[in-house]
């Protein structure tokens, strides 16, 4: 395992945190917390091989957190000096008095154990900050060159993002945590306009929980994405109607998240974000009842799996993370919590969902990395191919749409292979998929094997006012559904 | 004795003593490049978060945010390095300033790169460069919070439960070149959200609205029109999927435009990107894109809206670039009586595109200037048609004609014979912004109007009511 860098280990960690501790408990708090971090952010963007955009973030600073007589208040500052993180622990406390005005909810957080100088680093082999930046454009550079040379490309965009997110975490319980976790995201996308048209063709590698040695694996992609492009913009139009899918997991990662991860979050169940995100309809009452969908369908919240992005060691209110169950068999069996939710709920413990994208965001209840398992025994992607008369085979996500209680949504992707008769007859375009959340998991007729197995995900969630966004991964096989509507969006359009 | 073990009560700690016009010419002093901008970013925010009634998450944040920009001349041209750094000690100014030149020696030379701007060139400072950065903090709500806490009482009262946030954000930017320009703004945002569930009648519905300091922020008001909605759904309407006349309130057309203006770059259209690319090449500038004479413009000195009337960016861009930083903004009308007359320019694009130079600009501004009607008398004068207050979760299904999904939340309304008659279920809608203007067939006044999806990014905007003869709801949503 790596280890925890030694310029972020030199701060001055715990003497801030006991100077914004102690003065926290000498004002009164019921319980705080103190979070220090430094998160460092790289984005290269390539425009037809050239740098279009190069730069880089570095945000250091510290939290509190408190419960003040049953109230929250949060503050945050970047001057690393005892006296500055006493007197942010002040502020956060002043926060809680004007607050707890209009406040009529008792905060009380469910128990956690103290981890006492608990360690935690993703598993990664290479530091995306120790590859200098030519490196990076150089790869990324010569990779839109190739692609540019083929005629039938008008465009190239290239961009790799790049994260490393340092945590030192002290509460008054007694957990004392210190993290670190690297992720980075490549992408390629080809454009054609020619003829007037405007089409574009985009790598299926999923942003990950891994190092460096992750970002040259994308160039096996490259070689098919021009002819990949030209089928696209040969292919005929959709014919609106309901189709069998066979939904690869490059694209059903995302229906995971939209339609499972946020609405099995119990935050928003209980209405917490009914103003913003909005709610679920996968309310608390239905819990052990609801029929989510097929009995194939298992899924699991998890922030434990390797290279997963929202996989950490301790969340950010010093929760030791889990593996946990939401559907079981096809029935809604759990939620996501973190601990004022988990208390509230009667939980005894939360099972780990809390996180802040900055040292200046209070932690909010954020997914974890949901997964559907695949059928131990089940077929290859081909094989589910095979069953289908007439359908459409789905790869790669691109938009994305979803109501505020999770039911009815709208996929599209990068490529839809028109399936007659068992067979891939060539691409489609001008699809999306349409359907009403518990409909069409009820339509899953059958999972890929492990072997169909991909861990998808994405770096920008949102959620939260102020707004905050988190990375997070979604595991699953290849699928198929049954009859779901699939509409011409250039129809749509009013074509 | 703290519940934290300390091993490091004795090392010294660390400051952040240099005002934010000192590290400027700190960084300055410190430069090696061929050239250097440096950018220091002062920002203070205050919140306030709540949910059934009462408060749930509140925060105040102060931070500062260094960003330098380095050019470097290489045998290929100039490079460029941007590194942004918060929570920097004064004593890590000239490690930043290390790490942006070896930025831009490690990168290849830039297409786009230009002198930068001579300070006569540059606009003028909309605040005194002296003088410490302007600031919020929780007491910004003083006036706001207990009025909210009279309305949390009145709600519990009226079987209603409050939900909504407000924040309010003061940011002091100051702008150094190697060039000499000196440039500082300071920009007050403040957006406050309120939604309202009712059980009896059961409904959800949303107002917003944006302001700069919260002393015009009218709780009262937005309560009233909270009720006078609830009070609307206590008839209930199913509606099938299908193309209706729909009157967009001010807030959801600024929805639509707001995303519209985002897909406004000269460089993207140029090159065939987006709905404003000519089929044959080139941009769709002059062409008429709406029936009426709309005009979609952005003006720094709006009164309400005013925003920053010269280009703060902190890295090279398509649509903003850093290379144009302190270029004055006077704004432009980028849809003039109907026709599509400016794109988002970079200096770079507007040479590319033989366009004038029209920067990206902070607010937004949609109006017939000869329209009168408020969205009551346009209610007033609807036969038979929909009234739809919020859109939400929009996302782009296809860049070349803007066709936009997304839902419609908190509020739709059937209006029949000149009055609203009930509440609708929700759809899901495809619909471009273009088109919406292409085919609108009544345009009422404009006034300030919040986006309710893009309103946290983009809240200086003022828009009218729109009446649209077939707007396209595709599936009718279970969500309420």
């Amino acid at each position: 395992m790596r280890e925890i860098d030694h310029e972020f280990l030199s701060l001055p960690l715990r003497a801030l945190a006991d100077a914004a501790l102690q003065r926290a408990r000498d004002l009164g708090a019921d319980h705080a917390d103190f979070r220090l971090e430094r998160i460092r952010g790289q984005r290269l963007v390539l425009a037809d091989g050239s740098v279009e955009s190069s730069g880089e973030t570095d945000s250091l600073g510290f939290a509190v957190r408190v419960v003040h007589n049953g109230t929250w208040g949060f503050a945050a500052g970047t001057e690393l000096t005892t006296d500055a993180a006493a007197a942010v622990a002040a502020q956060a406390i002043d926060v809680a008095k004007v607050a707890s005005v209009i406040s009529t909810e008792r905060i009380e957080l469910a128990a956690e154990p103290a981890h006492r100088d608990a360690t935690w680093v993703s598993s990664y082999e290479i530091d995306p900050f120790t590859v200098s930046v030519r490196d990076k454009t150089d790869l990324l550079a010569e990779w839109s060159r190739q692609l540019l040379a083929d005629r039938r490309v008008s465009h190239v965009d290239a961009i790799l993002l790049q994260a490393k997110e340092q945590k030192f975490y002290a509460d008054t319980a007694g957990t004392t945590t210190t993290q670190q976790r690297v992720r980075l995201a490549p992408e390629v996308e080809i454009v054609s306009t020619s003829g007037g048209r405007l089409e574009s063709m985009r790598t299926i590698a999923p942003p990950v929980g891994r190092g460096y040695e992750y970002v040259p694996t994308v160039a096996a992609e490259l070689e098919e994405l021009p002819e990949l492009l030209a089928a696209k913009l040969a292919a005929p139009s959709v014919e609106p109607g309901d189709y069998d899918l066979v939904i690869d997991p490059s694209n059903l990662w995302l229906t995971i998240h939209e339609s499972i991860g946020h609405a099995t979050e119990l935050d928003r169940a209980l209405g917490y974000e009914a103003a913003y995100a909005g709610t679920s309809f996968a309310t608390l009452d239905k819990l052990g009842s609801l029929r989510y969908g097929s009995p194939i369908m298992n899924v699991t919240g998890d922030r434990t799996v390797e290279h997963g992005l929202a996989t950490v060691g301790y969340d950010d209110e010093g929760v030791a993370t889990s593996s946990f169950e939401l559907i079981t068999d096809g029935i809604l069996t759990g939620y996501q919590r973190d601990r004022r939710i988990s208390h509230l709920t009667g939980h005894e413990r939360s099972n780990g969902c809390a996180f802040a994208d900055s040292p200046a965001t209070m932690p909010i209840q954020r997914m974890a990395n949901v997964s559907l398992a695949p059928d131990p025994r089940g077929p290859s992607t081909d094989e589910l191919v095979r069953r289908v008369d007439n359908g459409i085979y789905v790869v790669g996500d691109r938009s994305w749409s979803i109501d505020m209680q999770r039911y009815n949504f709208q996929f599209t992707g990068q490529r839809f292979y028109q399936i007659r008769n068992g067979r891939i007859t060539g691409q489609l375009r001008d699809v999306a998929y349409q359907a009403s959340t518990t409909e069409f998991w009820n339509s899953m007729t059958a999972l890929g094997g492990p072997e169909t197995y991909v861990l998808g995900g994405a770096f920008n969630c949102g959620k939260g006012q102020p707004g905050q966004v988190a990375p997070v991964s979604h595991g699953c096989p290849s699928a198929l559904f049954e009859k779901v509507r699939v509409l011409n969006t250039a129809q749509e359009a009013g074509a | 004795m703290s519940g934290v073990q300390s091993d490091e009560s004795k090392r010294s700690t660390v400051s952040q003593s240099l005002p934010a016009q000192a590290v400027v010419e700190r960084v300055l002093e410190l430069s090696r490049a061929s050239d250097c901008m440096v950018l220091v970013n002062e920002n203070s925010t205050a919140n306030l978060r709540w949910a059934g009634n009462s408060l749930t998450t509140n925060g105040v944040t102060r931070s500062r945010e260094v960003t330098v920009i380095s050019l470097v001349e290489g045998d290929k041209g100039t490079s460029v390095g941007a590194v942004s750094r918060s929570g920097l000690r004064d004593d890590q100014l000239a490690e930043l300033v290390t790490a942006s030149e070896e930025a831009a020696r490690q990168a290849p030379a830039a297409e786009e790169a230009r002198p930068l701007l001579a300070p006569e060139a540059a606009a003028t400072a909309t605040a005194a460069w002296d003088g410490a950065p302007a600031s919020t903090d929780i007491g910004v709500f003083s006036g706001f919070a207990p009025a909210l806490g009279g309305a949390f009482e009145r709600s519990g009262a009226a079987g209603t439960q409050l939900y909504g946030y407000a924040e309010h954000t003061m940011a002091s930017t100051f702008f150094g070149s190697s060039t000499g320009v000196r440039l500082r703004h300071d920009q007050p945002t403040g957006t406050v959200e309120l939604n309202a569930k009712s059980a009896d009648p059961a409904h959800s519905t949303w107002v917003g609205r944006a302001t700069r300091d919260f002393a015009d922020v009218d709780v009262a008001a937005l309560e009233a029109e909270l009720s006078r909605r609830i009070g609307w759904a206590r008839n209930r309407v199913d509606l099938p999927a299908g193309r209706y006349e729909t009157l967009l309130p001010p807030e959801a057309v600024a929805d639509m435009m707001v995303n519209l203006y985002w897909n406004m770059g000269a460089r993207d259209s140029f090159e065939g990107r987006t709905a404003f690319s000519a089929s044959r090449g080139g941009t769709r500038v002059g062409e008429r894109l709406a029936k009426l004479p709309l005009t979609l413009r952005s003006d720094p000195a709006e009164p309400g809206l005013e925003c920053e009337p010269f280009v703060l960016a902190d890295a090279p861009g398509r649509r903003i670039s850093a290379f144009d930083n302190g270029l004055p903004i006077s704004g432009a009308k980028w849809i003039s009586d109907g026709e599509l007359s400016r794109l988002v320019q970079t200096h770079d694009s507007a040479v590319l595109t033989a366009l004038p130079l029209t920067p990206h600009t902070g607010n937004l501004i949609l109006e017939e200037p000869k329209a009168t009607a408020s969205l009551e008398e346009m209610i007033a004068g609807t036969e038979r048609g929909l009234l739809v207050t919020c859109l939400w979760y929009i996302r782009s299904v296809d860049p070349r004609t803007m066709l936009l999904t997304g839902l419609t939340r908190d509020g739709v309304y059937l209006v029949e014979d000149g009055e609203v008659r009930g509440a609708v279920n929700n759809f899901r809608f495809n619909e471009s912004p273009v088109g919406l203007l292409q085919r609108a067939t009544e345009v009422g006044r404009t006034v300030p109007a919040l986006s309710r999806e893009l309103g946290d990014y983009f809240s200086r905007t003022a828009m009218p009511p729109l009446r649209i003869p077939d707007f396209n709801m595709s599936t009718v949503s279970q969500a309420s």
